[in-house]
């Protein structure tokens, strides 16, 4: 896209005929995407080793008699080829029905739905926390480069950024769990207790370390990216010029700095909800979180085809949805791409 | 001129850089040695200089933006007061204003209205009638530079200048781009501050310029100030100027020939002529 210097070209579009226009031609790809993503899923359970049944039943298939083995695979219509199964499949998703999960013989999108709602509790507070943590993490470095504050976030940065989310995981767990004994073990609730009757104290209390471990980790490339950023807004002849018109620091932070280093933060952070969705899904399994991240797990081990597609899809319309935010904020905070994009 | 004290003296002013040679070896570049200028309230000095001789680090240097591999001797001052660092950021938007020499010194994210606004003081009205004189419609006002012509961008950055009420403004390279009538309107705008009793250093190439404008000009080579002339003198001919680089300007203008200055280094001409050089406010 060249940007033109003439200003209010005749030609400018109503905004919300651009935002039509561009909304369609994600639709399309996403769809596209599904498509590709659903294709991905059938081959690669074709040439998995897994057979469902024997994972559903367990050990006792033996002793199961063959004409209910028999049963059993035709009520879950795997005696059908890959080939068929996938029409099927596809004939069932256009009238709204996700098919049948396996391992929790329930539909899948109450399954999806229900694990869902744990997952989003947990992953939207470490989204929100690294996101506000890391800025703030950057601009403090930025503002006082070279000294030992800005020293201490970059290594912290560099160290946890190459450290792999379920050994962070396991740390904390060992450290606050097993020895301070300040948190729980694992899962979202009291283990005597029924999904009901947890409080929303409980839920909290057993959300904290999980969420810690993601967030400690994903405040790292935020941090980092908006440190360089503000470097560079310092080091800027925009800036330089603010200091000789007697900007101070704080002064110059405010007028230049925040809103040319928020429109990058914004972009990468809702660009690190695919991360975030595997670190969920390795967090999750640490803690026996029961979320989505554990139900993709148990879905993959045990064959559950119609489920591990339905998370698949889930999924990447999750994280499409993030960058397609992404892009719409990116385009509502820089005027050179907002007013740019009307005369297209 | 003389028994005033000057608004900004300055006096064998060297500024060198620190850069790393081979193997670590820091070699000392300098850029301007020995540099003497000075300017009173109420008139325009012109600084002609070659492109990359140093000029608009002299800004700078008055300004306290170098940058940081930069190391400076000689002295500076404002009012009769050295220029220490803290009395430069006390003095700078204030006291003293730059404008600066290209559009990258806008931030690409703000509106022109909140561009020429000062950062320390908010006044709307000085904003208005500041864009009204330069021609920048009220629709300029809500525009972010991408969308600005070059020449209104200049525009904005004079602009800067004229909010702040500075005693002092150092134009670097005020007018390129922009159209003879807004050349005429800077250059008239400069005089105006001039009038009012400000002091003015303008920096430029173009001799021409300085001709029109500036009350004495300082013609800068390489880092050294070649001479320091009367503008009309200087303009009426080469002979009321001493040093060969003086006069090689001279025979540069088209109305005087137009025979190049590029052609012939005058370095050791320019060491030779020191003495020759030397400031003369007789
Ligand atoms: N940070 C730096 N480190 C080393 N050398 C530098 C640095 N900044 C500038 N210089 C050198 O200083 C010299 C003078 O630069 P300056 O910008 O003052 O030139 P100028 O006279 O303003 O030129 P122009 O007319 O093109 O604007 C140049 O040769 C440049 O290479
Ligand atoms: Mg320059």
């Amino acid at each position: 896209m060249t940007i033109p210097l003439k200003p209010n070209p005749p030609l400018a579009l109503p905004r919300f005929v651009i935002l039509l226009r561009y909304s369609g031609k994600k639709a399309l790809r996403l769809l596209l995407l599904m498509f590709a993503v659903s294709v991905v899923c059938f081959v690669l359970m074709k040439f998995s080793p897994i057979d469902p049944i024997e994972a559903y039943i367990g050990g006792e298939h033996a002793s199961l008699p063959p004409e209910q083995i028999e049963h059993l695979r035709e009520y879950w219509g795997l005696n059908d080829g890959f080939a068929v199964r996938y029409v099927k499949w596809i004939r069932g998703l256009l009238e709204g029905n996700m098919g049948t999960s396996i391992v929790y013989n329930q539909p899948v999108a109450d399954v999806i739905a229900e694990k869902f709602s744990a997952s989003l509790l947990l992953m939207g507070t470490s989204w929100a926390l690294s996101g506000i943590l890391g800025f703030s993490m950057g601009i403090i470095g930025a503002l006082n480069r070279g000294k030992l504050v800005d020293k201490f976030i970059k290594l912290y940065c560099l160290t946890l950024a190459s450290a792999p989310i379920f050994w962070v995981g396991i740390l904390l767990l060992i450290v606050f769990s097993v020895w301070l004994g300040w948190f729980p073990i694992g899962l979202s609730a009291p283990i005597d207790a029924t999904a009901a009757e947890a409080t929303w104290g409980d839920r909290l209390y057993h959300l904290i370390l999980p969420a810690l471990t993601l967030s400690l980790t994903g405040v790292a490339s935020i941090a980092l990216h908006t440190r360089q950023k503000l470097i560079d807004v310092l080091d800027s002849d925009y800036a330089l010029f603010a200091k000789a018109r007697g900007a101070g620091k704080w002064l110059l932070f405010k007028r230049h700095g925040f809103k040319n280093i928020l429109l990058p933060a914004i972009t990468l952070q809702f660009g690190t909800i695919a991360e975030l969705f595997g670190g969920s899904t390795l967090a999750e399994g640490i803690f026996s979180y029961p979320g989505l991240g554990k139900a993709v797990v148990e879905a993959g081990i045990r064959a559950d085809l119609p489920l591990l597609v339905g998370i698949a899809l889930f999924a990447s319309a999750f994280v499409f949805a993030g960058n397609f935010i992404a892009n719409l904020l990116y385009a509502a905070v820089d005027p050179r791409i907002r007013e740019g994009a009307r005369r297209i | 001129m003389g028994q005033r004290i000057p608004l900004l003296e300055v006096k064998d002013f060297t500024l060198q850089f620190k850069q790393y040679g081979r193997g670590l070896k820091q070699i000392e570049t300098r850029v301007i040695s020995g540099f003497t200028l000075d300017v009173h309230a109420g008139e325009i000095v012109a600084v002609v200089g070659a492109s990359g001789s140093g000029k608009s680090l002299l800004a700078h240097a008055i300004l306290g933006i170098l940058p940081s591999n930069a190391a400076t001797g000689g002295s500076l001052k404002f009012k009769g007061e050295e220029l220490s660092q803290s009395l430069k950021e006390r003095l700078r938007g204030k006291e003293i204003s730059l404008i600066p020499q290209s559009v990258s010194y806008l931030d690409p994210l703000m509106t022109t209205g909140k561009q020429i606004e000062s950062p320390l003081r908010k006044a709307a009205n000085a904003v208005k009638s500041v864009m009204n004189r330069f021609q920048l419609g009220d629709d300029a006002k809500n525009k972010y530079p991408f969308q600005l012509s070059g020449g209104m961008a200049r525009r904005v950055l004079i602009g800067t200048a004229l909010t702040s009420g500075a005693e002092l403004v150092i134009a670097d390279e005020p007018t390129p781009g922009l159209h003879k009538s807004m050349v005429d309107e800077t250059l008239g705008s400069l005089k105006e501050l001039a009038a009012l009793g400000r002091g003015v250093l303008m920096i430029t190439h173009d001799i021409d310029l300085a001709f029109v404008v500036a009350d004495r000009i300082a013609v800068f080579n390489k880092g050294l100030t070649v001479e320091v002339a009367d503008a009309k003198a200087f303009e009426a001919s080469p002979d009321n100027v001493k040093h060969p680089y003086s006069k090689a300007l001279w025979h540069a203008l088209p109305q005087n020939g137009f025979h190049s200055v590029r052609g012939k280094d005058y370095g050791e001409e320019i060491d030779a002529g020191c003495d020759a050089g030397e400031e003369d406010d007789a």
